[in-house]
């Protein structure tokens, strides 16, 4: 039998190096795109797709779109023509609101903006004491800012408001009161009192159950029916408490699940040690429940703040509604896409922000052992 | 001597407000009387306001006479019929848009996620854009831009789109050809509804001899061949009882056909596009759900990929999906009201816009509208919770 061993001399066969196929630009196209027949395919349809549907859009809305000028006139119609954006920019973001009074928006906003970052950005201290001022006297500053009426400042109806600035009041309000209720909802629809829970279904299954349209129809046709004679309600406020049920229903949902997530030996500890109910409530249960439902309430928060364009249909005007306003003014026709790609850009931008923002806070909350 | 002075005390017998029962009975009994007392309120405001501005009140108003039209009518509705025939109209097209719109939706939806997992680089990054892009856009925008800026735009019907000579689309709407059903064309119904029936019965046939015996049974192409073959051979048989009535351009504008309105088109697109996403999202958390250890012992047993994703993946995957796919369907049910902002004729723009607007009376058709929509979620919900049972991990 002939001798199978091979003789092996350390260095006689050097280690070569993998195939060029395998490695660098070829090697990732060829597992990642070309692997199979299927993915032969596959790649070249998304090819096709993208050729078709991206490179009409980039170019319509950047190489040839019209970008200077001042007047229709100037737009040569080969492509978007942001003109129009730039004429109406004013009426976007603020609606009708006086001219003269605009600074008072812009305080308003740039206050809050500058609470919300020194609360977002790690490592800015007195957190707390910036949470406690959004929570509680800036909505009081906010309110005497916008709508004015004390302090010298002119009073703004209302129905002057509009574009961006509504948008942001709608959501934020929603925001800031549908936590709160939210949280007693969920409380009461977990509490051992038949009473306080059957209340609180009914509440949360029956805001649930209908679309916001209806909620909004009921809030302008209805609640002016529920008050007392001579009681005149505003507009916005009527919508702004239809939002905040709504969401709060939402909210209770959320919060719900994560009191279901917490074992009940939290609880049991928690009482065993003597605190009260609502003492293991906001120490033990809420803050290690909410934070397991950062995901939930940020989609939920996503959610009303796309919600708030339906309020366009009962006569309020947010940033769509100021669009379509101006897509169909009589000097402007034919511009729709324009403005809805600048309202998209605007909606965009603020919900990609929140959902990121939810992210990078579930990875810095995060205390369990992730495997 | 300790345990003769515990015996000595009486148990302490806590003062009747530290009671823990007396108080949940007292906070119970504080919080129904504000809920009524404000219900109260409410209502004796209502009733006040409504005397003051001379708004009758009860539900006689349904029989009266509605005088309007109503675009889009699958039963028969003209403007002498009365409101409860317009609000059954409308419901008729909510419900419709809903079905067509959840069909469509779960179908984009899944071939989103799995899309969005697949190895293919850049399918698995459109899927990722169109799905993070869709996703973050109000709904009402995207109705907008569907409606206003793709279907308003089209050409008027001289200059339709067309497709084979049998699909026109125009500012119009959407023309396609008309099925027309001749005699005999019942018993390819009843062939179809044959194979459904018949199908039913094998499989569960084939699966009571798969448990006693270990022998398969091809279900698939047996339920196939019944379902699409017995309507096709009574069609065969029957002399091709169908025809098709084209739409034609006669003048200005097209006649014949069925004709779909831009509105139900718009609607349509935008939410099963927008509903889309969110399943995708679903889909692939489901599939990313069921461990890679199930996908390799099945490998193990011997199972072929097909089956392997037939059989073990797709179950259990099912499991952790249906629950978030039900509260999608639930709310495209609901956003379809946002159709009233392009005037599609559903509920709320024909009850609660026209109608209100006719009589005034807002507590019963803001009401109706609501009792409808909780009606439908109730039933969604139901069904779904049915079919999640159906499908969840029995414990043993």
């Amino acid at each position: 039998m002939a001798d199978t061993t091979q003789d092996y001399t350390p260095g006689s066969h050097p280690d070569l190096p993998p195939p060029s196929s395998e490695v660098g630009v070829i090697g990732w196209l060829r597992h990642n795109l070309f692997a199979t027949p299927l993915d032969w395919a596959l790649t070249i349809l998304a090819v096709y797709l993208i050729y078709v549907l991206v490179v009409p859009a980039l170019d319509w809305m950047l190489f040839s779109a019209d970008w200077a000028g001042e007047t229709r006139d100037d737009c040569s119609r080969e492509g978007a023509c942001w003109v129009f954006a730039r004429v109406w920019s004013k009426v976007f973001i603020y609606g009708r609101y006086p001219v003269e009074e605009l600074w008072r928006v812009n305080l308003t906003f740039i206050i809050q903006f500058a609470g919300l970052a020194a609360l977002m950005i790690p490592g800015v201290p007195y957190k707390k004491w910036t949470g406690i001022f959004l929570l509680i006297p800036y909505p009081v500053i906010a309110f005497f800012l916008l709508y004015g009426g004390a302090f010298g400042l002119e009073p703004v109806e209302t129905s002057l408001w509009g574009g961006l600035m509504v948008t942001l009041v709608i959501a934020e309000v929603g925001i800031v009161a549908s936590l709160p209720i939210g949280i007693v909802l969920a409380l009461g629809r977990r509490s051992k009192m038949p009473i306080i829970r059957a209340i609180c279904v009914a509440f949360i299954e029956l805001w649930r159950g209908v679309p916001l349209i209806t909620v909004l129809f009921m809030a302008s046709v209805m609640f002016p029916l529920f008050m007392p004679e001579g009681v005149n309600f505003d507009k916005l406020l009527r919508a702004l408490i239809g939002v905040a049920m709504f969401s709060a229903a939402y909210m209770a949902e959320v919060v719900r699940g994560g009191l279901q997530a917490i074992p009940k030996g939290q609880y049991e500890a928690a009482q065993a040690l003597g605190l009260s109910y609502p003492k293991v409530m906001a120490f033990i249960v809420l803050p290690q429940a909410l934070k397991l439902v950062i995901p939930g309430i940020v989609n939920t928060f996503i959610g009303l703040f796309k919600d708030t364009t339906l309020v366009l249909i009962i006569g309020l005007f947010d940033l769509l509604g100021v669009v379509q306003l101006a897509a169909t003014n009589p000097d402007w026709l034919g511009f729709a896409v324009e403005g809805y790609v600048v309202a998209a850009v605007g909606f965009w931008v603020f919900c990609f922000a929140m959902s990121r923002y939810s992210m990078y806070m579930e990875r810095k909350l995060e205390t369990g052992h992730k495997r | 001597m300790a345990v003769q002075a515990q015996e000595g005390l009486a148990p302490a017998k806590p003062v009747f407000w530290n009671d823990p029962r007396f108080r949940a009975l007292i906070y119970q009994v504080l919080v129904l009387g504000g809920v009524i007392a404000f219900g109260a309120y409410l209502v004796n405001n209502t009733i006040a306001n409504m005397e003051a501005r001379g708004i009758s009140s009860g539900f006689g108003f349904l029989t009266k006479t509605a005088g309007f039209d109503i675009g889009q009518t699958l039963i028969e509705y003209n403007a002498e019929s009365p409101y409860w025939r317009a609000m059954v109209v409308s419901i008729i097209n909510t419900l419709m848009v809903s079905a067509f719109g959840i069909l469509l939706a779960t179908v984009l939806g899944f071939l989103l996620g799995v899309a969005r997992l697949s190895h293919n680089w850049l399918i698995s990054r459109l899927a990722a854009v169109y799905i993070e892009v869709v996703r973050n856009l109000p709904l009402l925008l995207q109705i907008f831009f569907w409606y206003f800026a793709v279907l308003r735009s089209v050409p008027g019907p001289r200059q339709s789109l067309n497709a084979w000579d049998a699909f026109f689309l125009n500012n119009r709407g959407l023309y396609m050809p008309r099925p027309l059903f001749e005699s005999g064309f019942s018993l390819v119904v009843i062939g179809f509804l044959a194979g459904v029936v018949g199908s039913f019965v094998l499989a569960r046939w084939a699966k009571k001899r798969q448990m006693a015996t270990g022998e398969q049974f091809p279900v698939f192409k047996a339920t196939l061949g019944l379902v699409f073959g017995l309507p096709l051979l009574a069609f065969l048989v029957t002399g091709l009882p169908l025809s098709w009535e084209y739409a034609e351009l006669k003048g200005f504008n097209f006649a014949g056909g069925m004709r779909i309105q831009p509105e139900f088109v718009a609607m349509l697109i935008a939410l099963s596009m927008y509903t889309a996403a969110f399943i995708g999202e679903i889909v692939r958390a489901g599939i990313l759900a069921v461990s890679h250890g199930q996908t390799e012992a099945s490998y193990a047993l011997g199972l072929r990929p097909g089956l392997t994703l037939r059989l073990v993946v797709i179950p259990q995957a099912l499991r952790v999906i249906v629950p978030p796919l039900t509260s999608q369907y639930l709310n495209l049910t609901k956003n379809s009201s946002l159709g009233a902002a392009i005037a599609y004729p559903e509920i709320v723009l024909v009850f609660a816009g026209t109608v209100l607007m006719q009589t005034g009376q807002a507590v019963e058709i803001i009401g109706l509208t609501m009792a409808f929509y909780l009606t439908v979620s109730l039933l969604i919900s139901l069904f779904m919770n049915w079919y999640n049972k159906k499908i969840a991990l029995v414990e043993r």
